[in-house]
């Protein structure tokens, strides 16, 4: 795995993964470091199959804070049709507040089976999916929150027929 | 589970056999690797060259796609891990038989891939010349010893091409065909195929579907590169097939609809593309003056059935003529079940083309929903049927090792459960009863300087490589 630079004393920023197991990391970066990289520093569970180029989603993650996440420069078409592909692979949908407090009871496997069978229900849903190997840290940013999204695997795409 | 196998488990080494050395092979192997780095692994691939479609289905002008071949090649070179390449499982002479891994295995999975592709069935398909399957087409320009031959016709004709179904694979082809020479030599693109496509006369490529763009199978991506060709112009396509408004779709096919609505500038002196719609091939028809080859597709209108949103649709009875002069039919791959595998007992899907299976367990079915069947794992196209693209696979293979794992992990039963504890002895033992059947195992230290030659042939043409095209070149490169 690859190795990063430790950042400079007094220069650290923060970044914290939860895995799909939900295990928290939290850990200390340099500027410049990508998600990527920091997860695979880190052996986390991120393949980052296209090394970092744009082009395979495996790197997918979800940022946590509406706030944060509106503070990165937007996705490029390039790293948005990455994302739509990632879609079908896996849960990005996070479903708005009112919809959690109705589905929260539920096991969170069957959520989202209950927003995916229903389509017109992402429609309403924010979506702060990102890919890692795209998102740099910087210091607005310190303290970002990401999730490594757990797949469903209900969901088949149909391209490369 | 039987806690008292699982105990003995826990220190006997595991011993694979995986079949077909694509991506889904080595992401379960690599899955298996990591969750018991005891289990020795043995990968038999037909080719003497690894890496299924990545090397010989993914175009070459996407080198970045073709990245995950790093990884596996680091997990080639555990040291409990064996390649076994130029050893197809089969009957045929030179094969070597599914039924003679049985013992020697405590579990196979299978991932094999898709080896066919469909047909149309529809007269003209196989006695008119300029029809083509994209797969061979994409083996071709790929490098693929089966299609070497191929010969596409791509100068002779009127200038146009159709492409018969709407997937990644059709932008694929439609892409190489559009694409600048200049461009496509930067590429690993096989050097015989960049020739014929220096004399290429195709100008203008039509990509045709039998159902609405509601239902077309391509993703933006694919799309979008499309669009970026230099001087090469897209006709947009007709918004009132699209029958919902674009805001209520979800986001993926709204932004790629978007994207076929707005279209690009048209050249009508240069290369153009374009997507049509609600059509299906009747006939290919060749014109008095040369009856053997194609100059037409008969296609009959269809509409959406009632009541199913577009994903079925009938014909209206309606014909139209559509003059192209090579057509390439790209309306699916299909996996068929390995010489002597259904006799062993694995059984197949012919319908659906996949290996009965259960998230990669293989499955019995039975009247009362199925059995596993010990030992059996499947896994990427053979195991879902021959959609999605690497990180699905990926996905998909890791399943599959995870399962694997925790079974061996269990005490569930695997193949011949009583004799447990003997260790197989797998390659080694395969080896020994198959030395006279004709069989040269090319392993990974071979597949190096199959690879170094490949590199050092592209050096000289200033490409990453220049693939050997046939079986005997990759064999002559190690002998
Ligand atoms: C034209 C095309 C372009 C594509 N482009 C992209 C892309 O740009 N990006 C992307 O992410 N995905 C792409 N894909 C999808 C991707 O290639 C597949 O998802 C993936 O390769 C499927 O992996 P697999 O291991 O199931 O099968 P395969 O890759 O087909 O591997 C199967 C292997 O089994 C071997 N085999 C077959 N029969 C036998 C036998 N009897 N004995 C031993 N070995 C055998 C084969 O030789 C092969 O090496 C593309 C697919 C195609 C067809
Ligand atoms: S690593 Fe492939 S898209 Fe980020």
């Amino acid at each position: 795995h690859s190795e990063l630079t430790p950042p400079k004393p007094g220069e650290e920023l923060h970044v914290t993964f939860t895995t799909k197991d939900g295990h928290t990391f939290t850990f200390e970066v340099a500027e410049g470091d990508n998600l990527l990289d920091i997860g695979q520093a880190h052996d986390l569970e991120m393949e980052g199959a296209c090394g970092g180029s744009c082009a395979c989603s495996t790197c997918h993650v979800i940022v946590e804070d509406q706030e944060v996440y509106d503070k990165l420069e937007e996705p490029d078409d390039d790293e948005n049709d990455m994302l739509d592909l990632a879609f079908g692979l896996t849960e990005t949908y996070v479903h708005p507040p009112y919809l959690s407090s109705i589905l929260s009871p539920l096991p969170y496997l069957l959520t989202l089976l209950v927003i995916t069978d229903v389509g017109m229900l992402m429609v309403g849903c924010v979506c702060r999916s990102r890919l890692g190997c795209q998102v740099k840290m910087r210091k607005d940013i310190d303290g970002l929150r990401v999730r490594l999204p757990s797949m469903t695997r209900n969901m088949q795409l149909s391209d490369f027929k | 589970g039987d806690p008292h196998v699982a105990a003995k488990r826990a220190d006997a080494p595991f011993r694979l056999a995986i079949i077909g050395a694509g991506p889904s092979g080595f992401y379960a192997a690599y899955r298996v690797q990591s969750k018991l780095p005891t289990a020795k692994i043995d990968m038999y691939e037909a080719l003497p060259v690894p890496f299924g479609l990545v090397r010989f289905g993914v175009a070459p002008d996407h080198p970045e796609v073709k990245f995950c071949i790093n990884k596996f090649d680091e997990v080639a070179r555990h040291p409990n891990f064996t390649f076994i390449g130029n050893t197809p499982i089969g009957s045929d002479a030179g094969h070597l038989p599914f039924s003679a891994l049985l013992p020697h295995y405590d579990a196979i999975l299978l991932s094999y891939g898709a080896s066919e592709d469909k047909k149309l069935g529809i007269p003209g398909e196989d006695t008119l010349s300029g029809i083509h399957s994209a797969r061979a087409f994409v083996g071709w320009y790929n490098g693929l010893p089966e299609h070497r031959d191929l010969n596409p016709d791509l100068a002779g004709g009127d200038g146009k091409a159709a492409v018969i179904g709407q997937g990644n694979v059709a932008l694929d082809v439609a892409r190489i065909l559009l694409t600048s020479v200049d461009e496509l030599r930067k590429t690993d693109i096989t050097e015989y195929a960049l020739e014929a496509l220096s004399r290429s006369k195709i100008k203008e490529v039509e990509v045709v579907g039998r159902r609405g763009p509601m239902q077309v199978a391509f993703t933006i991506k694919e799309v979008r590169e499309l669009m970026r060709l230099p001087a090469v112009g897209f006709n947009p396509i007709d918004e009132t097939l699209i029958s919902q408004p674009l805001q209520d779709l979800p986001r993926p096919q709204k932004r790629l609809l978007e994207t076929v609505i707005k279209g690009s500038k048209q050249y009508p002196d240069l290369k153009n593309w374009s997507l049509s719609f609600y059509s299906s091939p009747r006939a290919f028809l060749s014109s008095s003056s040369a009856p053997s080859k194609l100059s037409h597709i008969r296609f009959e209108n269809t509409a959406p059935v009632e009541g199913t949103n577009g994903g079925k649709v009938h014909g209206t009875g309606v014909l139209k003529d559509v003059y192209a002069s090579t057509t390439f039919r790209s309306i699916g791959y299909k996996s068929q079940p390995l010489q002597g595998m259904v006799e062993a007992g694995v059984p197949f899907d012919k319908k659906q083309g996949i290996v009965c299976n259960s998230l990669g367990r293989v499955v019995k079915p039975t009247e009362s929903g199925g059995v596993h069947v010990p030992g059996l794992y499947t896994t990427g196209w053979v195991r879902r049927g021959p959609t999605g693209i690497i990180a699905s696979t990926m996905m998909d293979a890791f399943d599959a090792g995870d399962n694997i794992v925790s079974d061996w992990q269990a005490g569930v039963a695997f193949l011949e459960h009583d004799a447990v504890e003997s260790e197989r002895a797998g390659w080694e033992a395969v080896k020994v009863e198959h030395e006279g059947r004709g069989v040269r195992a090319v392993h990974w230290r071979d597949w190096d300087r199959i690879d170094g030659a490949e590199k050092q042939r592209g050096q000289k043409l200033g490409k990453e490589r220049e693939k050997f095209g046939a079986v005997s070149e990759m064999l002559a490169a190690i002998s």
